[in-house]
């Protein structure tokens, strides 16, 4: 077998080494730089049009929930004089974009702006922590296996028999008191179990091939092997159903700060904006609870979307 | 050495020239069914730098010995039986700590699998993998892992190895990543080579390529080969000397020549005679008959008897032990080469001998 060697090829090379070696006469092989797992998702991810507008949303929620508050003349915190002529509020006019909040006479648009912070924030971060123990819970019992595997998903069977919703009232208002930092913590230490027995699914899988088993003939310890050679083979049903916790997680803030017994009222969120139009309905005010509530809907599709893309973009057998 | 005592007591560590020692291997797999004894009594030993091959069809152990070996069985439902012993290098490895044993895998020995598609992972680049190893147990700098890991792709004749670092399995053929494989196992440069079917999952142009490549690497880098295979031709090519397996036990042990061109088990006659050559025209093709017993279900005394042409009820009634035969240093296990053997010993060489020639006659079937 005649083998040539070539230089590293960059695109512009490609034509001149195709030429020359055709006038050669031999075999040759020319590989572009080769792409990564995440170029290659990227590239499948690009074509998937709804996960794309999915991701603009987000990025527009984001920079609006970073921005907003800062561009924004209207602060969370300072109440205009209320106007006993408009009781009801003001309608979105162009000096209040998404219109005053009855009562108090608040910018509705600077509301929500804050809430997007909060509420992105809640979700984001409850979703990391969920994810983190998720992961470390469901590779230990997946790799381990046996009494160990036992005892974990025993565990996790009996957090999932529990009914979360009261324990997230119970627990926001005994413990949480209102407090962002706690709400998080509660709803990352309530949503790691499905991730828990989606990683440890993986895990029985792909601690059975033949890599693993190759890793072992060098000398890698099981630590490594956890999270060096088997955890990267998890990751995208990993980020797939981060992405739908996410949604969840907002989802859930929004209810139970509506019911009040989530982030204290002082700091706007999507759910506890809602929660005081709630009175003001009857009496036409229907800008106070639409934005808001617009802006969970668009949240949430916007993480499906965006989850829907990322699943067809890190499946290695779908083609782009 | 009692009979009673709960652990046996370790044998006397064999002399500096022999680098591995197995002695009398048991691996039982305890399984729903029952117990399986995968390797039943194995023993032989390998030389520095010389190589040794293990043939046997599938489920005669050669694979579980090899694991046995590198200690990658998990432990239950798998069970080294107290009495086996496997000395490497001056020590035994049975009786290692774990934190040890993992010092000693990939540096010491190393081992080459059967799938090159399934065995390298699929997320890291090749060259990473490699470079892995290295840092593992050399304890050097990532940049000269790297380096290394360059080198060992470029002593197994991958083309532009700086490039082909870079890449990930999927982006590499069967016969390449096989290479890498090979790379992989020398970095380190290992003692001892374990070779698990290296070439199965290949075709047989790259596989006649990839064979070529490790006895050249092994003769360069003076490590001794373990080879395991049911390939009989990749055995002629490859080693030295020669274990067959069958159902767990080691039934003939020689030098290649001696197993190939005159074997004294009547299971390797069986399967030298089984292969088709072109002097061999008129008659069919030979067969072992039967199949390989269950493990739940093994004959009383000898296990290849139901399927020996040549037995009769001693090898019923008597365990065999392995015998020396009439060539120095070769062993059968079979009565044949017992004093209960004598008379039938001639017969049964007369009938392969035939068998070699013309094919056994199968009575008026042509």
């Amino acid at each position: 077998m005649t083998e040539v060697h070539l230089p590293p090829v960059t695109e512009p090379a490609l034509e001149e080494i195709e030429r020359r070696a055709d006038e050669a006469g031999v075999d040759y092989e020319v590989q572009l730089e080769s792409l990564n797992q995440w170029q290659l998702a990227w590239r499948k991810f690009r074509k998937h049009r709804l996960a794309l507008v999915g991701l603009g949303i987000l990025i527009v929620l984001i920079v609006a929930a970073i921005l907003g508050p800062i561009l924004s003349p209207f602060v969370f915190n300072q109440i205009p004089k209320p106007d006993k002529a408009v009781y009801a509020g003001r309608p979105p006019s162009l000096a209040h974009l998404f219109g005053e909040t009855g009562g108090l006479q608040r910018d509705v648009l600077q509301l929500v702006v804050n809430g997007a912070r909060t509420s992105l924030v809640i979700g984001f971060t409850s979703m990391g922590i969920g994810v983190l123990i998720g992961t470390i819970v469901g590779s230990v019992a997946g790799y381990l296996g046996g009494f160990v595997d036992n005892v974990l998903m025993r565990i996790v069977d009996v957090m999932l028999s529990l009914p979360l919703l009261f324990v997230i009232l119970v627990a926001s208002k005994f413990f949480g008191n209102g407090n962002v930092l706690l709400i998080i913590v509660i709803f990352g230490l309530l949503s790691w179990m499905g991730i828990a027995r989606l990683v440890r699914s993986l895990f029985l899988s792909i601690r059975e091939r033949e890599f693993v088993e190759a890793a072992k003939a060098v000398g890698v310890r099981d630590r490594r092997i956890i999270f060096r050679h088997i955890l990267p083979n998890a990751v995208s049903p990993i980020v797939v159903s981060a992405s739908l916790i996410v949604a969840g997680n907002i989802i859930t803030e929004a209810f139970v700060s509506f019911l009040g017994f989530g982030v204290n009222p002082i700091y706007p969120t999507w759910g506890n904006v809602l929660s005081n139009a709630l009175t003001f309905i009857p009496v036409g005010n229907w800008w106070w609870p639409f934005f808001p509530g617009l802006a969970i809907i668009m949240t949430v599709l916007a993480v499906n979307f965006i989850g829907d893309g990322l699943r067809d973009a890190l499946d290695p057998r779908s083609r782009a | 050495m009692t009979a009673t005592a709960e652990r046996h007591a370790l044998g006397a560590p064999p002399p500096d020239d022999i680098l591995l020692d197995v002695r009398n291997l048991r691996t039982v797999f305890h399984v729903m069914d029952g117990d399986v004894p995968a390797v039943d009594g194995v023993s032989f030993q390998l030389r520095p730098g010389r190589s040794i091959g293990i043939v046997g069809e599938s489920g005669s152990g050669k694979s579980v010995t090899a694991l046995t070996i590198m200690r990658l069985l998990d432990i239950p439902p798998a069970e080294v039986m107290p009495g086996s012993e496997i000395w490497f290098d001056g020590t035994e490895l049975l009786r290692m700590p774990m934190d040890a044993m993992r010092k000693i895998r990939g540096n010491d020995i190393a081992m080459i699998f059967q799938e090159p598609l399934t065995s390298l992972n699929p997320v890291f680049t090749i060259g990473g993998q490699i470079a892995e190893q290295v840092e593992l147990h050399l304890k050097v700098k990532k940049k000269e892992a790297w380096e290394r890991a360059i080198e060992s792709l470029k002593l197994v004749g991958i083309p532009s190895p700086e490039r082909r670092a870079k890449q990930y399995p999927h982006e590499m053929s069967g016969g390449m990543r096989q290479r890498v494989m090979i790379a992989m196992a020398l970095s380190c440069e290992p003692k001892l080579l374990i070779a698990d079917e290296p070439t199965t999952a290949l075709d047989v142009t790259i596989q006649a390529q990839i064979l070529e490549l490790l006895k050249t690497i092994q003769d360069r880098t003076d490590s001794a080969l373990l080879l395991i295979t049911h390939d009989l031709g990749v055995i002629a090519e490859m080693v030295e000397d020669v274990v067959v397996m069958y159902s767990g036990q080691v039934v003939e042990t020689g030098t290649v020549d001696q197993v190939l061109l005159e074997p004294r088990a009547p299971y390797t006659m069986g399967l030298i005679e089984s292969i088709p050559t072109v002097d061999k025209r008129g008659g069919r093709l030979s067969v072992i008959k039967g199949t390989v017993p269950s493990p739940f279900n093994l004959p009383p005394a000898c296990r290849f008897e139901p399927r020996c042409p040549y037995a009769w009820d001693h090898c019923r009634k008597v365990v065999p032990d392995l015998f020396q035969t009439d060539h120095p240093n070769q062993l059968a296990r079979c009565h044949l080469y017992t004093a209960a053997g004598v008379g039938r010993r001639e017969q049964a060489l007369e009938a392969h001998a035939q068998a070699m020639t013309v094919g056994r006659d199968l009575g008026g079937q042509r």
